[in-house]
C-alpha cells in the first residue's frame, strides 16, 4: 500500500427539505432538513434521543420513506430506484453489529455480494479480504458463529459486512454503543485507518459527542424536529459553539476536549530499547544501560510489540523469552487521540504506552510529558481558545 | 400374545407402516399449513394472540367427537382420517410457530432489510431458521399427539394400528381381545418414539450450529 494520499471512492449525499411525519402525531419527526454531506467524509449526526437522527440517516436507504423532500445519492435520486436495489449499494452497520447468529462469519459477509450475485471465488477473495482488513485472522475466523466472537469480533465483521460489496456510501448506527470503552476506542482507531485506506462516505449517528469529535470530518448537531443546530468541523464547533444549545451539549470541559482532536501521531514518540523474542539478554541489558532505559519492549518476529519487560526481569535470563499467555500488553494505535493516550498511560505500569502503526507495527512510546507538550503548544493556537 | 403376534405379523406391519406413513404426511401438511397462518398473522399482535386462543381451545376438542360430527361431511375413511389428524397437528405448530417469529430479533430483521434483502428473502433466510428451533419443538409435540388421534381414526375406519385397539376394544371378554388392544397401543407407542427419534435428529440436521442449543 503506497502512503500516498487514496482515491476518494465515496459519492456525496444531497438532503433537500427533507420532511418525515408519522400518522398521529402533530409535530413531524423531521421537519424539513437539508443538508449537503461531502463525498469521502465521515459526517456524525449527533443530539439529544428522540431529535429524529436515527430517523434521518434511515431515509437515505429508504428504511423509512421521507413524505416529502428528496435525497440525492451521487446525484442520484434515491426515490426513483428499487428500494432492495438502492440498499445493496449502501453498507449498513448497526449496533452490535447486528450479525445472522445461524450464519457463520463467511455466511454474514457474503450475504450482499450474493445479493448482487458475484461468483463463489470472487465472494471468498474478497471476505478474506475484509476479514484482514479489520483485523481478524481469516484462517481463524472464517467458520466461526457470531456466537463464537467476543462483542468487538462482532462489531468488527459488522464492519466488514458493511464494506462487502464495497458501495460508495456507508450508514452506520451506534455502531460502537455495545461495546466496552477500551474495545470502543480500538474499533474507532481501526474505522479511521480503514477509512484513510478507502475513502468512503460515512454517515454515522453516536449520542457520545467524544465519538463525534474523533470520527466526524464534520459533525451535525441536531435539535428536536432535526433541525440543524450546527453543522460544521469539530474543531470550529467546540471553539465557537453557535447557541446555547450547542455549547450544554458540547458540555464542560471543552478545553480538555480538543485531546480528542489531537493524535498520537502528532507527536515525537519516544524509542526506548527494543528487543526481539530469543535474542541474547545479555546484549539487550547491555543496550538498554548504555541507554539509560530500565524497561524493554520485545517485539515478536513481525515487528509486533507483545511485551514490555524491567530490565531487572531480564538479568537471570540466558535469552528474551516469549511473553507469558496471561500477558495482554496494551497498546494503542497511531491514530488514538492524546485522551485515549492518557487513559491508556494511566492504566501501564510504565506511565506510558507503546504506540503502533499499520498491521500493528512498532512505532514508539508516548509519555505524559510528550502528551503535555502538546498541550501546551496547542494552547498557543488561536482556535483553541473556547469562545463562551 | 407373542403367537398372536407371529400370526399377524405381515398385517401388524402393514398396518404400523400405515399408520406411521399416515401421521408423517399430515404432520408435514399441518407444518406447512401452520407455519404459513403464522407467517400471515405474526406481525398482527392481536390476529396473533387469536391464534394462540383458537389453538387452545381447539385442542379441548375430543378427538373422537370431532371424528364423529365429520362423517356426515367428509364421509367415513381415509379423508376423514387426514383432516381430522391434521387438523390438531397444526394446532401446536401454529402456537410454536407464532412464539418463534415473534421471538426473531427485530434489529436482525432491519438488518436484512438495510442490506437490501426483501421480504421474502428475510422470511425465508432470516426469520423461518431462527424460529426454526422453537416451530421445530412444536412439531414434535404435533407428531406424538397425532400418533395417538390417528389410533382413533380407526373410529372411521382410517388406516393404521388403531383397528387392533377397537376390534379388541369391540370384543371385549373374546380370546384375542386383550391381545389385540394390547399390540395396538404398544405399537403406536413405539411409532411414537420411533417417530421422534427421527424428528429429533432431522432437528441436529437443519439447526444452524450457531443457533443449536
Amino acid at each position: 500500500m503506497p502512503e500516498s494520499e487514496p482515491e476518494v471512492s465515496g459519492v456525496d449525499i444531497e438532503l433537500t427539505d427533507v420532511v418525515k411525519r408519522y400518522p398521529g402525531q402533530k409535530k413531524p419527526a423531521v421537519e424539513g432538513l437539508s443538508l449537503h454531506i461531502p463525498a469521502g467524509e465521515i459526517v456524525m449526526f449527533v443530539g439529544p434521543s428522540g431529535c429524529g437522527k436515527t430517523t434521518s440517516l434511515k431515509m437515505i436507504n429508504r428504511l423509512i420513506e421521507p413524505t416529502s423532500g428528496s435525497i440525492r445519492i451521487g446525484g442520484e435520486d434515491v426515490s426513483r430506484s428499487d428500494d432492495d436495489d438502492l440498499r445493496r449499494r449502501i453498507g449498513y452497520v448497526i449496533q452490535g453489529g447486528s450479525l445472522f447468529p445461524h450464519m457463520t462469519v463467511t455466511q454474514n459477509i457474503a450475504l450482499v455480494p450474493g445479493l448482487l450475485g458475484w461468483d463463489k471465488r470472487r465472494t471468498a477473495e474478497r471476505v478474506d479480504e475484509l476479514l484482514e482488513l479489520v483485523g481478524l485472522d481469516p484462517n481463524r475466523y472464517r467458520g466461526r458463529y457470531p456466537r463464537e466472537l467476543s462483542g468487538g469480533q462482532q462489531q468488527r465483521v459488522g464492519v466488514a459486512r458493511g464494506l462487502a460489496a464495497d458501495p460508495p456510501v456507508i450508514l452506520m448506527d451506534e455502531p460502537f454503543g455495545a461495546v466496552d470503552p477500551i474495545t470502543r476506542q480500538r474499533l474507532q482507531d481501526e474505522l479511521l485507518s480503514i477509512q484513510e485506506e478507502l475513502r468512503k462516505t460515512i454517515v454515522c449517528v453516536t449520542h457520545d459527542f467524544d465519538e463525534a469529535v474523533k470520527l466526524g470530518d464534520r459533525i451535525l448537531i441536531l435539535t428536536e424536529g432535526a433541525n440543524i443546530a450546527q453543522y460544521d468541523t469539530p474543531e470550529a464547533i467546540l471553539a465557537n459553539p453557535a447557541d446555547r444549545f450547542v455549547a450544554d451539549f458540547v458540555g464542560a470541559g471543552a478545553a480538555l476536549k480538543q485531546l480528542t482532536l489531537s493524535r498520537v501521531s502528532e507527536i515525537e514518540l519516544g524509542q526506548p530499547t527494543v528487543a526481539e523474542i530469543g535474542d541474547p539478554a545479555p546484549d539487550v541489558l547491555r543496550a538498554a544501560k548504555a541507554a539509560g532505559d530500565d524497561s524493554v519492549v520485545v517485539l515478536d518476529g513481525r515487528r509486533r510489540p507483545v511485551d514490555w519487560m524491567w530490565t531487572v526481569d531480564l538479568s537471570d535470563v540466558d535469552n528474551v523469552p516469549a511473553p507469558h499467555e496471561d500477558t495482554d500488553l496494551v497498546t494503542i494505535d497511531r491514530r488514538a487521540t492524546l485522551n485515549d493516550a492518557l487513559d491508556t498511560m494511566l492504566m501501564s505500569s510504565h506511565g506510558s504506552a507503546v504506540v503502533t502503526g499499520r498491521r500493528d507495527e512498532y512505532l514508539g512510546v508516548v509519555d505524559f510529558q510528550a502528551v503535555l507538550a502538546r498541550i501546551q503548544d496547542g494552547n498557543g493556537q488561536p482556535e483553541a481558545e473556547v469562545a463562551q | 400374545m407373542w403367537d398372536y403376534i407371529t400370526e399377524r405379523n405381515s398385517q401388524l406391519l402393514y398396518q404400523s407402516y400405515q399408520h406411521l406413513s399416515l401421521v408423517i404426511q399430515c404432520v408435514l401438511l399441518a407444518t406447512v399449513i401452520a407455519v404459513g397462518l403464522a407467517v400471515v398473522v405474526h406481525r398482527n399482535p392481536r390476529i396473533a394472540s387469536l391464534a394462540g386462543a383458537v389453538s387452545a381451545v381447539g385442542l379441548t376438542i375430543p378427538s373422537f367427537a370431532l371424528l364423529g360430527l365429520m362423517i356426515p361431511v367428509a364421509g367415513i375413511g381415509t379423508a376423514t382420517s387426514v383432516v381430522a389428524v391434521t387438523f390438531y397437528a397444526c394446532l401446536p405448530i401454529l402456537r410454536n410457530a407464532v412464539v418463534g417469529l415473534a421471538g426473531v430479533d427485530s434489529t436482525l430483521i432491519e438488518s436484512a432489510r438495510g442490506m437490501g434483502m426483501g421480504a421474502v428473502r428475510t422470511l425465508f433466510r432470516i426469520e423461518l431458521p431462527l424460529a426454526w428451533p422453537v416451530i421445530l419443538a412444536g412439531v414434535r409435540v404435533s407428531a406424538q399427539m397425532s400418533m395417538g388421534i390417528a389410533a382413533i381414526a380407526a373410529y372411521v375406519l382410517g388406516p393404521g394400528l388403531g383397528s387392533f385397539i377397537f376390534t379388541g376394544l369391540t370384543q371385549i371378554g373374546g380370546k384375542n381381545a386383550l391381545n389385540s388392544a394390547l399390540v395396538g397401543t404398544i405399537g403406536v407407542v413405539l411409532l411414537a418414539l420411533i417417530l421422534d427419534a427421527m424428528l429429533l435428529l432431522v432437528g441436529r440436521l437443519t439447526t444452524s450450529r450457531g443457533i443449536r442449543a
